[in-house]
This record gives C-alpha cells, structure tokens and sequence, in this order.
C-alpha cells in the first residue's frame, strides 16, 4: 500500500535560522502518526509545509502518490486541518464558520450536514451563537468541525489539545480514536502531551532542532533491550566507581542528581542487581523507566533544561 | 461744471456748434418711430462671448413695457445676463432730458451714418455720454456707445431685417468690460489635464453678447409681473 | 470565483465596521446640503464675487441638485480614499491578525484565486460606497434642491452645462471615480500583503494618498513635469473633466461634449495601469510568502 504521506529531505532556512533539516518520513494508510518534539523543533513548520503554508527550502513532498507542489489542489480536497489554535470568524456563528469553510473546501453542504458536523464535535446546541461568545475548547472543537466537514482522507492536528481542560483533551482522544477507527481517517496529530500520545498514536516521529531522532511504530521505540533504568544507591560516589570498573560501564548514560541512568536490556536487571551486591553498593531502588516521555526525554535535547531546574 | 467741461473737450470734434437742430430734429424722427412699440415680447438665442464664461447658447425671452422696463428671462435654465443690456437699452438711451450733439458722419460696415452725442442734463444719472450712430434713411439706431458711472462703457450694434417696420432689430450685439475672474486653485481643485492654458490678461477683459431674435410679439400686452 | 466572491463579500458585509464609511459618508453628504440649504447664497456669493457686478446671478437658480451633488463630490475628495482604504487595507491584514488567514490557504482555492477574489470584493465594496454616494449626493440633491442648468466655478473659467446635458456627465464621473477608488483600494490591498494586522496598511494608504495629493496639487517647477504626470493621484480628479466641455472657439460651451476627452481616457490608462501594477504585485507576493500568522 502506498503510503499516505512521503516526505524526503525536507529543509526548511528561514532568514535567521534553520527551522527543518533534512527531514524524511512517511505515513501509512489508517495510521495515527504521533509528531513528537519540544517548542521549537520544528514540528508546526513541518506541518505548514505539509500544509503549502509554508514553501520549503528544499525536498520533496508526495500526499496521496502526488507531488504536492504540482497537484497542490487536487491534494487540499483530501485534507483537513487545524493549525495550533484553530482562529475563526469571530463575529459568525459556528454555523455560518462551518457553512463558509465547507462552500470553500469546494462542497454545497444542506443544513443537515453541517448540524451533524456539529453534532459530532458537541456544538450542535450553539450553532447559532457567535463564536466570540465561545471558550477555548469549543473553538477548538469548531476548529476540528471545520477539518472534517468535506470528509477528507487525512487530518492533520497541530496541538490540537492546546488550552484544553482534562475532560477537553479526553474528549480530542476519543474523536482521534473514533476517526481512526471507525471512520478509517489517517491522522497526524503533533502534541506536547505525551501522556496522551502514548494512548492514541500507532507510529511516531520524533524531531528535535529540525531533524529527525526516531521514527516508528510505539512498540518498536521502546525496545527492551533500550530500557532506561533508574539506579538509586546510598553512596552514589562508591556506586560510581564500581560501575566503572565492572562490565556495566558502556550501558550508563547519565547521572542525574545522584541516580544513575543505563540503558540496557530489561531481562538483564536480576544481573545488575547482582553485580552491584558483590560490589558492596547498596541499592535503595532500581526502576525500569518504559514511558515515552523518559524516551523523548532521552533522545531529545529537553533533558538539558531538565537539569537546569533541578540542580 | 461737469457740462461745461464735458462740452469743451468735445470742442475739437465737433463741427457743428452744440444743441443743432438737424440732430434734434433727427433724433426726433428716430425717436417716432421707437415710440411705435409700446411693449413686446421677443424670443431669441443668447450667444455670450466672455473670456472667464463658457456657457452654452440660451434660448431667452426679452420682454419690453414703455416706458422703459426690459427684461431678459432664460424660464428653461439659468442665463447671466449682463446688467448694462438692460441699461443701455434704446428706450433708456432717448429716455429724459439731454443735449443733442452732432458729431458729424462715419462709416459703419459700409455704411454711412449720423453721429450724434447725447448728454443727459440729469447729473445724477448713470448715463455719463452716449454716442449713437444713425442710419439717416431708415431711421434707425445702428449703434450706440454709452459711458455709464458705475460700469464703464458699453456699446451695442443693431442689425435690422423682418422687423425694421418697428424699429426692431432682429440681431443685437452688446460689448461691454468685464472684472478679472480667478478662484484659487484651493477652493476650486479643478481637473489638470495636462495642456496649456492661456491665462487671460489682467484688467484686459471686454464681454460680448448677442442676441438673435426669432420673433417678436408687438403690442399685445405684457404684464408688469414678468419684469419682477 | 462566484462561490468565494459570494464568501468575501458576505464576511465584510457581516462585519459592523463595514458599515462606517456608509454612515460617514450619509452624515458629510447630509450636513453639506443643510448648510447649502440654510446658507447656499454665501456660497454662492463666493464663488460670484467676479461676476456679480457685470452680471445679474439668478442665485435660487443655480443652488440646485446639481450644482449641490457637484460640491460634495468636491468636498468627499479626500475622505472616501481613506474609507476605501478601511476595508481593503483589511482583507489581508486583518485574516492574519484574526488568524483565519491560514484556514483560507489550506482549502483547495490557488492563492491567485484567492487574492483576486479578495480585491474584488474590495472593488465591489467601492461600488457600492460610490452608489450610496450618488443616490446620496445626487439623487436626494435633485430632490431637495430640484433641478436646473449647472454651473461650475472653475480656477480662471466659469462653465454651464445645461440641465438635460448633467445626468450622462455624472454617470460617468461616477464611473471613472470607481477606477480612481479602486486605484486606492489596490494600494490599501498590496500593503495589506506585508502586514499582519490591519491598521499598517490602513494609515499607510492614507499617508501615500495624503502626501501625493499634495505634491499633485503643488506647483513646483521641479515636480510638474517628472514626477507629477505619474502620480496616481494627479490623475484622481480627472473625473471632473466630464464637466468641462469644448468650446467653439468664440466662447460658447458646445453640449454634449467634454473639453479633454483624450486627456481623461489618458488619466484612466494610468489609473489602470497602477491597479495592474498594485495587484499584481500583490498577487505575487501573496503566492511566494510563507504564512506564518
């Protein structure tokens, strides 16, 4: 099957600094494609590029088997989008923003349509209300309304959760997961929480300066045998030196405030566990660390300012 | 006073010693057959020729009631029309008391005619002089050049056919000064299109208008509520 | 184009703002024909002064519809370029401010399209201003004031027109001030490219305009003949020229004609070409720059 979207060596040099390096990546049919990475990195440049927002500076883009630059048109018909936080016509209703951006998008929508729409993204009741009357959320939630509505093949979201309160962001979860499932959308969908990227997406790419650090299915990224472990000793100075001298040395990535970090293969932990005993360190934990945010953490450079608040 | 020396700087032009009997009495003849027309009612086509006015021919109503009430009425638009064309109508011209100079002959488009000077006795009459030059064989005032205190000189040109009968013209041509015109360009803002203009010369402005009657209705009453 | 011209004009004519320059202008247009109502004659006395002593100036006469319509087009001069300026300077700026900019670029409209629909909407919208003045400034003039032969005092000629020769003028005056209106709205519409909030392109119209009316209106050896027959702006009055006609040569204005008519036609060709210019700039700008608001 032939992916969905196939990005080769996207560079995007903005007059003072280079947003996107030399970024490949590609997503598949029925995917949600998490796109992971701190403020900055590059990810909301990306999209627009996705996006014909932006013109990049070099490489290629291919949506649906065609060139984007050539077929620009043709591909928007299959596409919708939120862009970070999803501005509307203030001064229209939810109706009339949806009915606009429909006519737009090249469809006559019937009055059913759109109030399903609406239905759809819990709106249904204020359709008639100006949008300067709404909160954040249902502006968010009108902003996805608007995404949807000529029924595209793939759905980009840029921070969709942005500004939303906890019930909010559950209720983005569950309409990512209802597209994807039961309306067979593929989605990309970039976020800061990586909380609730871990719950929705199926593959993931991580980008850090404009350049890709990982991509792949969530199951592959946290590989067993890189596990991040988490050694917490009494003596972290003696824990140190033994580490040193022992077999275990290449596997330590960091000593963060006294605990020691290695990353190793999980089934190799009774191991550790040993050789630290018959070294005299005396151990108060040991943690396997699996979550994404300890992977993106690890490959990113967040951990950096990370350290720059705790020591 | 002011006669007096009126009449000695008109000494060297005159040939015949002042209040002759022949000007009078011709004067008289001329004055006989104006006073036929107790009033009519004329239509014509007003061409004015002003340097600072561009407007279009007028269609007019010129309304006349003796003694010497004239009025010129555009009813279809707006017409400007020249105070001294009323003043200086004929009727005024011969109105009241004046001295009677003959001041010879001249030629006028071929012609031969009488020139004769009227001074009225009147010395708060806006008349000042007035030069009339008459065709001796048709009675009929050709001509006439009138100096008035508040506007300057005037001169009016008659030309007669249908209604010589009556001493009407059928064509008047009135000259007279006119005061330098200009609106500042701020109030104004008009159009630039880029041609030249000539600038009319200061102080230099004379008017023409002239007058081609139609038609006349003679002596079938006029109302006193048209000169209003 | 019709869908999306239909879009762009129903979200200006949505928008309250929009209606202040219509509002302005019924106001201006209302207070001149009160005063000319109530104080016409001192008006008119004015622009006489020359006359009066050589001339009877049948005054009730000339302060009609006409005459009174003619007066406020004079006076609005200045005023409506900006209040073109007002909404076509936001057509761009202002989706960029409001952040909907990048929703519009995503749909599946080219940018060409899309910018050339918004200029004419701004076009449309400057058509519409321009009736509302006529049937404003001429139409209620005629009414107040009835009807008569029109007089038009110019810099060193006073010129009449007579009343059945008026109505085509004004047509066409109207019609060479929607060029010379949407000239500013192209303007207002090209800065509005550059900028990510409305009020930039909206003062800097005004200022252009502002500054360029007086170096068309200044009689400065050193400008007259290089900079100023390229100016747009001293081709902005050239509607006036419909009032101005020929002369036979003995005075007498000719009816039915226009004094220049070549000279007008040559002042629309630039105001087109500016227009020309202004969009297309814009149009190309537009299609190369990166929207990041």
């Amino acid at each position: 099957m032939s992916p969905v979207i196939q990005v080769t060596h996207l560079t995007k040099h903005f007059r003072d600094h280079q947003a996107v390096n030399d970024l490949s990546f590609t997503v598949q049919p029925a995917d949600v494609y998490g796109f992971l990475g701190q403020n900055g990195a590059g990810k909301s440049t990306t999209i627009r590029m996705l996006l014909t927002l932006i013109t990049p500076t070099a490489g290629e883009i291919e949506v649906f088997g065609m060139n984007l630059r050539t077929h620009r048109q043709e591909i928007l018909r299959k596409v919708g989008a939120v862009i970070e936080r999803p501005d509307l016509y203030k001064y229209l209703t939810a109706y009339e923003n949806l009915s606009l951006f429909a006519r737009m998008s090249g469809i006559k929508p019937a009055k059913s349509l759109l109030m399903q729409q609406l239905e759809l993204v819990g709106l249904a009741e204020r359709a008639h209300s100006p949008v300067n009357t709404f909160s954040q959320g249902m502006k968010q939630r009108l902003g996805i309304a608007t995404a949807l509505i000529h029924d595209p093949d793939l759905v980009i979201l840029d921070e969709p959760t942005n500004g939303l309160d906890p019930q909010g962001i559950a209720d983005i979860r569950n309409l990512i997961l209802h597209l994807s499932s039961h309306r067979k959308k593929t989605l990309l969908v970039s976020s800061h929480l990586l909380s609730e990227m871990e719950l929705i997406a199926t593959r993931m790419l991580i980008i850090d300066k404009g350049r890709k650090v990982a991509e792949g299915a969530v199951s592959t990224l946290f590989d067993p045998a890189g596990t991040i472990v988490e050694l917490d000793t009494v003596d972290p100075d003696f824990t140190g030196a033994v580490l040193a001298r022992s077999e275990w040395q290449p596997f330590l990535q960091e000593r963060q405030a006294g605990k020691f970090l290695l990353k190793m293969d999980r089934n190799r932990i009774p191991d550790l566990t040993r050789d630290l005993v018959q070294g005299g360190v005396q151990v108060l934990a040991l943690r396997p660390r699996h979550s994404l945010e300890d992977y993106f953490l690890s490959l990113t450079t967040a951990n950096q300012h990370v350290d720059a608040f705790t020591n | 006073m002011k006669k007096i020396l009126f009449l000695f700087l008109l000494l060297p032009f005159l040939q015949v010693p002042a209040q002759t009997p022949d000007a009078a009495a011709l004067l008289q003849k001329v004055r006989a057959r104006l006073d036929q027309v107790n009033d009519y009612q004329a239509t014509g086509i007003m061409k004015t020729n002003v340097s600072f006015l561009k407007v279009p021919e007028a269609t007019v109503a010129v309304y006349f009631k003796r003694p010497d009430k004239l009025k010129i009425r555009n009813d279809k638009g707006i017409s400007l029309v020249p105070k001294g064309a009323v003043t200086v109508s004929l009727n005024n011209l011969l109105k009241g008391a004046y001295t009677t100079l003959d001041a010879g002959t001249d030629m006028l488009a071929g012609h031969k005619v009488k020139v004769i000077k009227l001074l009225p006795q009147d010395d708060n009459a806006d008349l000042v002089l007035s030069t009339l030059y008459i065709d001796e064989t048709r009675l009929l005032i050709v001509k006439a050049r009138t100096t008035t205190r508040e506007n300057g000189t005037y001169e009016v040109e008659m030309t007669y056919g249908k209604y010589i009968a009556y001493a009407l013209p059928d064509k008047v041509v009135f000259t007279f000064n006119t005061k330098d015109y200009k609106l500042p360009k701020g109030i104004t803002f008009d159009y630039d299109d880029g041609s030249k203009k000539t600038q009319p010369v200061a102080g230099a402005s004379k008017g023409k208008v002239e007058l081609d009657y139609s038609s006349y209705i003679i002596n079938k009453g006029v109302p006193d509520s048209v000169f209003q | 184009m019709w869908t999306l011209l239909q879009i762009e004009l129903f979200k200006i004519f949505r928008r309250p703002r929009t209606y202040i320059p219509f509002a302005a202008i019924a106001a201006m247009v209302l207070i001149i024909q009160l005063g000319l109502k109530f104080d016409g004659k001192s008006y008119l006395e004015l622009m006489m002064s020359s006359l009066s002593d050589s001339f009877y100036i049948p005054y009730g006469m000339i302060m009609n519809g006409y005459l009174v319509a003619f007066v406020i087009l004079n006076t609005l001069l200045i005023q409506v370029p900006l209040l073109v300026a007002l909404v076509a300077g936001d057509v761009v700026a202002g989706e960029a401010n409001m952040g909907t900019l990048r929703l519009l670029v995503i749909r599946p409209v080219s940018r060409t399209k899309l910018m050339l629909v918004k200029y004419g909407a701004s076009v449309i919208y400057t058509v519409l201003l321009l009736v509302w003045m006529a049937v404003l400034a001429l139409f209620l003039s005629m009414l107040l004031f009835g009807t008569n032969d029109m007089l038009i005092a110019r810099n060193t000629v006073m010129e009449e027109i007579r009343r059945n020769d008026v109505l085509w003028r004004y047509i066409a005056a109207f019609g060479y001030a929607t060029v010379a209106l949407s000239t500013v709205a192209a303007l207002a519409f090209l800065l509005s490219v550059f900028a990510e909030n409305s009020i930039g392109p909206i003062v800097s119209t005004i200022s252009i305009v502002i500054v360029l009316t007086i170096l068309s209106e200044m009689r400065i050896p050193l400008y007259d003949n290089t900079i100023k027959p390229w100016l747009f702006t001293s081709h902005m009055l050239a509607w006036k020229g419909f009032f101005y006609s020929q002369s036979d040569g003995k005075g007498a204005a000719l009816p039915g004609t226009v004094e220049n008519l070549p000279a007008i036609l040559r002042s629309l060709g630039v105001l087109l070409a500016y227009i020309a210019a202004f969009v297309t700039t814009a149009i190309w700008t537009f299609s190369k720059k990166d929207i990041l608001s």
